[in-house]
């Protein structure tokens, strides 16, 4: 398992750093969410490579078909367990920085807001990055590509964009309704 | 023996080990998060912080993946004189002294379009390089001792290596980061 081609991920790698450059008002408004960061978005890579491995070994094995529609029980349950898996790890992530940064008295902000942050933002790209790893996965290995070698730049690239974007957007959601 | 392909299953085989990498990754957000007034003041740091955590781990899974595939074709020895061991993490490390200015550049290029970057270009440039340098030589210092580690304990490296490197090479990333910002800025 490689991770590709060494330009895909440093030049995403920027995308994500440009958007996280421009979320300097929400970095100030919700203390403690850059704390979170680096956690949140491993935390994707992690999940949803273990996924696409996964889905790799079966279709060479001849577990499963690939095809989404007929949804094998089997692989609807693996996709339930990434999400499932990927929103515990986050609300983790966010209860454990929540206690640190209390315990040290650094005035985060309130436990539903980082939580709420973590399990939302966890929820939209779960949901965007198993589609991503199913579909693109399955159409590989249908024209005749090995799929271990789509899973690794295939997670890296849209992992790390699509994990600091949704980030952006549920702050954005949770301070509208109110947290801080 | 694969895992069974249920919720339960999965979970079980899953949870412990995405718990403590969690714990891991959230090392490297309270290093972050201990210079966040100089990353807000500086955007152009901040653009460095996922680029110089992904670069990090791209280099080490990169020359892990090569270490592997060597061990398992029998063309590795863990000598300082060995050919491939050599010549990889030499090519790594001059990869990044070649890639790191270009990316502090351009760093720089995009804050200052969209946000003012706040620093100079020689500032940013200099971060970004001697970060870059001091990273690779942790990332394949890492790369090899887990290699040889799995090596040891007669586990497959393809396994073990590329989860670890990835995310102690995130924490090294963050850590390396801190320690010239401080220095430099």
């Amino acid at each position: 398992m490689s991770r590709g081609a060494m330009d895909g991920p440093r030049s995403d790698g920027r995308g994500a750093g440009v958007v996280l450059g421009g979320m300097r008002e929400e970095l100030r408004a919700v203390s403690g969410l850059l704390v979170l960061v680096p956690a949140l978005l491993a935390t994707r890579g992690n999940v949803y490579s273990s996924l696409g491995a996964r889905i790799a070994t079966a279709l060479h094995q001849g577990l499963i078909e690939p095809r989404v529609r007929g949804g094998d029980p089997r692989l609807r349950s693996a996709v339930a367990a990434s999400i499932a898996n990927g929103l515990l790890a986050s609300a983790f992530a966010a209860t454990v920085a929540y206690v640190v940064l209390w315990s040290l008295s650094a005035s985060p902000a309130s436990f539903a807001t980082l939580v709420g942050i973590a399990v939302l933002s966890g929820l939209l790209s779960g949901v965007t990055l198993s589609t991503v790893v199913v579909l693109a996965v399955f159409a590989g290995y249908r024209r005749g590509y090995n799929p271990d070698t789509l899973v690794g730049p295939l997670v890296t690239t849209t992992g790390d964009v699509f994990g600091i974007a949704y980030l952006l957007l549920a702050v954005r959601i949770v301070l509208a309704l109110g947290g801080g | 023996m694969p895992t069974e392909w249920s919720f339960r299953a999965i979970t079980r085989a899953l949870l412990p080990v995405l718990t403590v990498l969690t714990l891991v990754e959230l090392g490297s957000g309270f290093v972050l998060g201990s210079f966040e007034a100089t990353l807000l003041r500086y955007p152009a740091l901040l653009v460095l912080v996922p680029v110089t955590i992904g670069t990090a781990g791209n280099l080490g899974s990169v020359l892990a993946a090569r270490l592997s595939t060597a061990f398992h074709l029998g063309t590795l020895s863990f000598s300082p004189t060995d050919d491939t061991l050599a010549g990889n993490a030499v090519a790594t490390v001059g990869l990044t002294l070649t890639v790191f200015p270009v990316v502090g550049a351009g760093a720089w290029g995009l804050t200052a379009l969209t946000a003012g970057s706040g620093l100079g270009l020689p500032t940013v440039v200099l971060v970004a390089t001697a970060s870059g340098a001091v990273l690779s030589v942790l990332a394949v210092a890492v790369t090899i001792v887990a290699t040889y580690a799995a090596y040891r304990f007669e586990l497959d490296p393809d396994d073990i290596v590329i989860p670890v490197v990835t995310n102690v090479c995130d924490v090294l990333g963050v850590l390396v980061l801190f320690g010239v910002v401080r220095i430099v800025v």
